[in-house]
């Protein structure tokens, strides 16, 4: 069977891969770059785990064939931190104990950064419906939602 | 799935000719988000995949002589994300804002939710009661079919295997008309319909109705269009009684099954009461806009 040569950039990097088609773009991330933080939880873009953003629009890796990342700009987990300096949200995630078992936070990170982008301040119910695609079986969601306005506010430079 | 290639022509034509020519089942791409679910259970072996996103203007909106034209693979995100088709179709942006997750908004199509021919796809019976015509490219050329030709039955369509959607024209906007789509779920996002409604309707300086269309999903093998729930409402204003017409032709058109969303009785009796609070909502749209 005949391998596809993709070129992209993965967080701001220039990478190269060669994938079967059948093959999504979570696949490639996890098996091939070794990108291990999007996590695969039910590969049918019911669960939010791999979520990435593609040219900026958030979507689920898994719902993605890898050769369709050619040409895109993705950006992962790995790319939220800079260097040893943790994202806000990472940072507030940490804080607020958004987390349990961790599975979910790689996704709910990504998408939380997506929301943030578009709206810088959004209400608790927006926050809510935007993360309606990232299942977390552990913390009931209210600490990733105070999390995530916790660190909006702080990202607006607003006094807590 | 050992034999499957995958390309991605950047013309009708290329795409046409990889569809004619693939030796088992080819399967077209837009956003995925219903083929590679499918691809991952065994539910479908295609042997080709033609994605066709790489050609010129299959996505993204415009505007043709005061008309909408939306491309068929235009992601439900950029669809909600103009101001001017919501204004225009408020009833269609929503009915396609409904389909999945923010995730599933970043790639799912109109062409997608269609061809996939689920009974209970949301954006097909806004877009029926649009009067939305699909733009079909294939081997014999272009043809223009409304959008309600498109499904036969669960998960089949009439479309030819060298034939897809390009774009969907909506037709040009009347003064005050507006749509609405309503879907009844037991929670309040992520969930597949138990019943859709889907209600456009146009009305006079008086309030009198002068034009609707009614169409039902969930509720039968395809979208239904419900022709007597438009004409009770059609030449009078939107009163209890016109309300009441409408409940009972609705419920009248359906044709549904029980599953683990519903049984018969319930989905009946849901559309009847989804169609009444869907028209009340266009109703009141329409009011507003001029």
């Amino acid at each position: 069977m005949s391998k596809h040569h993709v070129l992209t950039t993965i967080n701001g990097e220039p990478t190269e891969f060669l994938c079967e088609p059948q093959l999504t773009l979570l696949d490639v991330l996890r098996d091939e770059l070794r990108l291990t933080g999007s996590k695969e939880g039910c590969s049918s873009g019911d669960c939010g785990a791999c979520s990435v953003t593609v040219d900026g629009r958030l979507v689920c890796s898994c719902l993605m064939l890898a050769v369709e990342a050619e040409g895109k700009s993705i950006q992962t987990v790995e790319g939220m931190a800079t260097g040893h300096d943790l994202h806000p949200l990472q940072q507030k995630f940490l804080e607020h104990a958004a987390l349990q078992c961790g599975f979910c936070t790689p996704g709910v990170l990504v998408a939380s950064k997506a929301l943030l982008e578009r709206n810088p301040d959004p209400t608790e119910t927006e926050v809510r419906y935007w993360l309606a695609g990232n299942l977390c079986r552990c913390t009931g969601y209210d600490k990733i939602v105070r999390a995530v306005m916790d660190a909006a506010a702080e990202m607006r430079g607003a006094t807590p | 799935m050992s034999a499957l290639a995958y390309t991605a022509p950047s013309s009708v034509e290329e795409a046409v000719r990889a569809l004619a020519g693939a030796s088992g089942l080819a399967k077209v791409l837009s956003g995925g988000t219903d083929l590679l679910v499918q691809l991952r259970s065994g539910r479908t072996r295609p042997s080709l995949i033609v994605d066709t996103k790489k050609i010129p203007g299959i996505s993204g909106i415009r505007e043709e002589n005061g008309a909408f034209v939306i491309g068929a693979a235009t992601p439900g995100a950029v669809i909600g994300e103009n101001e001017a088709l919501a204004r225009a179709w408020p009833g269609l942006v929503e009915a396609t804002n409904l389909i999945g997750s923010t995730q599933v908004q970043g790639r799912a199509s109109l062409a997608g939710n269609l061809c996939n021919a689920s009974p209970a796809a949301d954006s097909v019976p806004a877009l029926i009661a649009a009067r939305a015509i699909c733009v079909v490219v294939g081997g014999n050329g272009k043809r223009e079919v409304p959008v309600e030709s498109i499904c036969t039955g669960p998960g089949r369509t009439s479309l030819a295997r060298d034939e897809f959607i390009i774009e969907f024209r909506l037709p040009k906007r009347a003064p005050r008309s507006a749509d609405a789509y309503l879907r009844f779920i037991p929670r309040t996002e992520m969930d597949i319909a138990v019943v859709g409604a889907a209600v456009n309707l146009t009305r006079d300086a008086a309030g009198v109705i002068t034009d609707a269309r009614v169409v039902l999903g969930a509720v039968a093998p395809t979208a239904v269009i419900v022709a007597d729930a438009a004409s009770a409402l059609t030449g009078r204003k939107l009163d209890d009684a016109a309300l009441g017409s409408l409940d009972k032709a609705a419920r009248a058109a359906c044709k549904p099954i029980s599953d683990k969303r519903g049984t018969i009785e319930y989905r009946i009796k849901v559309a009847g009461v989804m169609a009444r609070r869907a028209a009340t909502i266009a109703y009141e749209r329409a009011g507003k806009s001029q």
